[in-house]
C-alpha cells in the first residue's frame, strides 16, 4: 500500500500507526462477526448436547434435522412462497424497469417513490398493513396472502438492480432491433433480455434470500397451514440451545456462502 | 444528500407514454396501490376505531387508540425502544465506522475480498446469527465455559455471568445483527470520496483530528445518514431479537404491537401504534433529509 502512495514519506509517523490500528480494528470487527457463525457450524457436529465442552464428531444432528417433520414441513412451505415470490418479483420488478426506462409517464416520479416504500418501510408496519387489508377484503390468510405480501416486498430490489443495469445499457441496441423490423416486444424478449440477464439473475437471488428468510411480515401474513421455516426456527429458538437448529443454522450459512459467491461472479461478469 | 437509494429516470431516447404504455405498467401500479397504498390507509383507518365488546372492530371516528398510546406504560415502551435502538445505532456507527473506512482504503483486489466478508453476515438470516449468540451468553455457554478455563472466574468475576436474557444481551443481539447494514453505505460514501481532498487537507497544516472533522465526515455523510436510518428504524421494531436475547423481560414498541394482534386481538390499539411508529420514521427520514440539506446549502 505504502509504494503505491508516493505521498506516505512526508507525512508523520502517526497516520502509520493509525493505518494499522484501523487495521486491527477491522480484523477484530471481523472476528465478531465470523466468530459467533463458526461456533455454531462446530457445535452442529458436536455429539453433547449442551454444546458447551467438545465431545466428539457426529453427523446425528444432520440426520435428526431431515427427520423433523415440523422444521421440513416448514421448509416445504418456505421454498414454496420464496418460489412463487421471486417469480412474482422477477416479472414484476423487471417489466416495471424496462417500462419506465423505455417511455416517459407522467407520474414516473411518484411511482418510484412509491416503490422505494416497501423497502424502507420498518417491516412490522407493512406487516400489520397487510394484515388489516387482508381482514377487511375477506382474503384468510394461508399461502395466497404470504405469497402477496412475500412479492410486495421482494419486487422493489428486483426493479432497483434491472434499473442500475438499463442505465449502462446502449439504447442502440433497441433501435438497431426495431430497424430490423423487430416488433416492440420481440426487441424486449430477444434483445433486451439477455442483456439484462445477470442482473435479473442477481435480482432474483436476492428476492429469494429476503423471503426465505422473512420472519416479521410472515408472522401477519400467514396461517397455520403455511408457516415459515423462520416462523418455526424462532418457536424453537425461544425456548432455548436445539442441536437441530445448529445443523439447520451450518446448513444455511453454507448456502449464504455460496450464493453471496455465486451473485459476485454475477456482478463480475456483468461489469466486464 | 439522499438516504435513499436514487435511480436516474432521464432516458433521453424515451417515448412518450401512449395508451398502450400504460396499460403495460398497470399490473404495477395496480400492484403498489392494492398492497402498498390501500394497506397503509386501512391501518389508518383501524387506528380510528374502536373494539366492541365481543372484540370486533367498530369504525366510529374516535382518538381514543392515540390517547391510549400517550399512557405511560405505553410511552415508557417507546422511550425504552428508540433508547435502545438509538445505542445500538451509536454503536454500529463507531464500530462500523473504522472498517467502512478501512477497507474503502485498500487496493481493488483487497477491497472486494473484504467487501465480501461484509456481504456474507449481511445476506445471513439475522435469526440464526442471533441465535448463535444464545449458545455463547447462556449462564452455561461459551463465554463463561471460557471465563472460568481461564480462570477469570472465581478470579476477576466471582460467579459466572448472566449475561442472555438481560438489555446487554439485547443490545449485543441488536449490533450484531445490523452492523452490515451501517458498514455498507459508509463504505459506498468513503470509497467515492477523493482522497486528494483528505491529502490537500494534510498539506495545509490540518491535524488528523481536524481533517476527520471537516474532510472526512462531512464528505461520508450521505454514507453516515443512509448506515443510520438502516439500523435505527428497523431496529425500533425488531421484536425477534428481544424476545430471543431478552427473554421477554425485556418488552419493546414492536413487542407490544405483535401482542395486539396475536394475542390481546385488540387491531385498533395496534394499528394506533403502528401509525405513531410510522410517524416516527417518516420524521427521522424528514429530519436527515433536512439536516442533509442544509449542510449542502451552508
Amino acid at each position: 500500500m505504502p509504494a503505491a502512495n508516493p505521498t506516505t514519506h512526508r507525512r508523520p509517523s502517526g497516520l502509520k500507526l493509525l493505518q494499522w490500528g484501523l487495521g486491527a480494528w477491522t480484523a477484530a470487527v471481523f472476528v465478531f462477526l465470523y466468530l459467533p457463525i463458526l461456533v455454531l457450524v462446530a457445535y452442529s457436529f458436536n455429539t453433547s448436547r449442551l454444546n458447551v465442552v467438545w465431545e466428539g464428531f457426529t453427523f446425528r444432528w444432520y440426520g435428526e434435522l431431515f427427520g423433523h417433520g415440523p422444521l421440513i414441513k416448514t421448509l416445504k412451505n418456505s421454498l414454496i412462497i420464496a418460489t412463487l415470490s421471486t417469480v412474482f418479483a422477477v416479472i414484476i420488478g423487471t417489466a416495471g424497469a424496462w417500462l419506465l426506462h423505455r417511455y416517459r409517464y407522467r407520474f414516473a416520479r411518484a411511482i418510484q417513490t412509491l416503490i422505494f416504500i416497501p423497502m424502507v418501510m420498518p417491516e412490522i408496519v407493512m406487516g400489520i398493513s397487510l394484515l388489516v387489508f387482508f381482514t377487511t377484503v375477506q382474503l384468510d390468510l394461508g399461502f395466497v396472502t404470504a405469497v402477496i405480501a412475500h412479492t410486495t416486498f421482494c419486487f422493489p430490489f428486483v426493479m432497483l438492480a434491472v434499473q442500475a443495469r438499463l442505465q449502462g445499457l446502449d439504447p442502440a441496441m433497441e433501435e438497431a432491433a426495431l430497424d430490423l423490423g423487430a416488433s416492440p416486444w420481440q426487441a424486449f424478449w430477444l434483445v433486451i433480455v439477455p442483456c439484462l440477464r445477470p442482473a435479473i439473475i442477481s435480482g432474483a437471488l436476492m428476492a429469494f434470500t429476503l423471503s426465505m428468510d422473512e420472519l416479521i411480515i410472515s408472522i401477519f401474513t400467514t396461517d397455520p397451514a403455511s408457516r415459515t421455516l423462520p416462523m418455526q426456527v424462532f418457536g424453537m429458538a425461544k425456548v432455548g440451545l436445539n442441536p437441530m437448529l445448529n445443523a439447520l443454522s451450518a446448513l444455511f450459512v453454507l448456502i449464504t456462502i455460496a450464493s453471496v459467491l455465486f451473485s459476485e461472479h454475477l456482478r463480475r461478469l456483468a461489469s466486464r | 444528500m439522499q438516504a435513499l437509494p436514487s435511480v436516474n429516470l432521464e432516458n433521453p431516447h424515451a417515448r412518450r407514454a401512449r395508451a398502450g404504455a400504460w396499460l403495460l405498467i398497470a399490473p404495477l401500479v395496480i400492484w403498489l396501490g392494492l398492497f402498498v397504498v390501500a394497506p397503509l390507509g386501512i391501518l389508518v383507518a383501524y387506528s380510528l376505531a374502536s373494539t366492541g365488546e365481543l372484540g370486533q372492530v367498530e369504525f366510529a371516528l374516535n382518538f381514543d387508540n392515540y390517547v391510549r398510546v400517550f399512557d405511560p406504560i405505553y410511552l415508557k415502551i417507546f422511550g425504552r425502544s428508540i433508547a435502545y435502538a438509538a445505542l445500538t445505532t451509536v454503536l454500529c456507527l463507531v464500530i462500523g465506522y473504522p472498517v467502512a473506512w478501512y477497507i474503502a482504503r485498500q487496493r481493488p483486489v483487497v477491497r472486494n475480498r473484504l467487501l465480501l466478508l461484509v456481504m456474507i453476515p449481511f445476506w445471513t438470516s439475522f435469526l440464526i446469527r442471533t441465535y448463535a449468540w444464545i449458545a455463547i451468553l447462556r449462564s452455561e455457554g461459551l463465554l463463561n465455559a471460557t471465563l472460568s478455563a481461564s480462570g477469570a472466574i472465581p478470579a476477576i468475576f466471582p460467579e459466572p455471568l448472566a449475561l442472555l436474557y438481560t438489555p446487554t444481551a439485547v443490545v449485543i443481539g441488536l449490533v450484531y445483527a445490523y452492523l452490515p447494514f451501517m458498514i455498507l453505505p459508509i463504505y459506498g460514501s468513503a470509497e467515492k470520496l477523493d482522497h486528494a481532498l483528505v491529502e490537500a487537507a494534510h498539506d495545509l497544516g490540518a491535524g488528523p483530528l481536524r481533517v476527520f472533522r471537516e474532510v472526512i465526515i462531512p464528505l461520508t455523510r450521505p454514507g453516515i445518514a443512509a448506515g443510520m436510518l438502516l439500523v435505527f428504524v428497523p431496529a425500533i421494531g425488531m421484536f425477534a431479537i428481544t424476545d430471543l436475547m431478552g427473554g421477554a423481560r425485556v418488552s419493546m414498541i414492536g413487542n407490544v404491537i405483535h401482542n395486539q394482534f396475536t394475542k390481546a386481538l385488540n387491531y385498533p390499539f395496534g394499528a394506533a401504534l403502528g401509525v405513531v411508529f410510522t410517524l416516527l420514521f417518516v420524521l427521522s427520514y424528514a429530519l436527515l433529509q433536512w439536516r442533509g440539506r442544509r449542510r449542502d446549502r451552508g
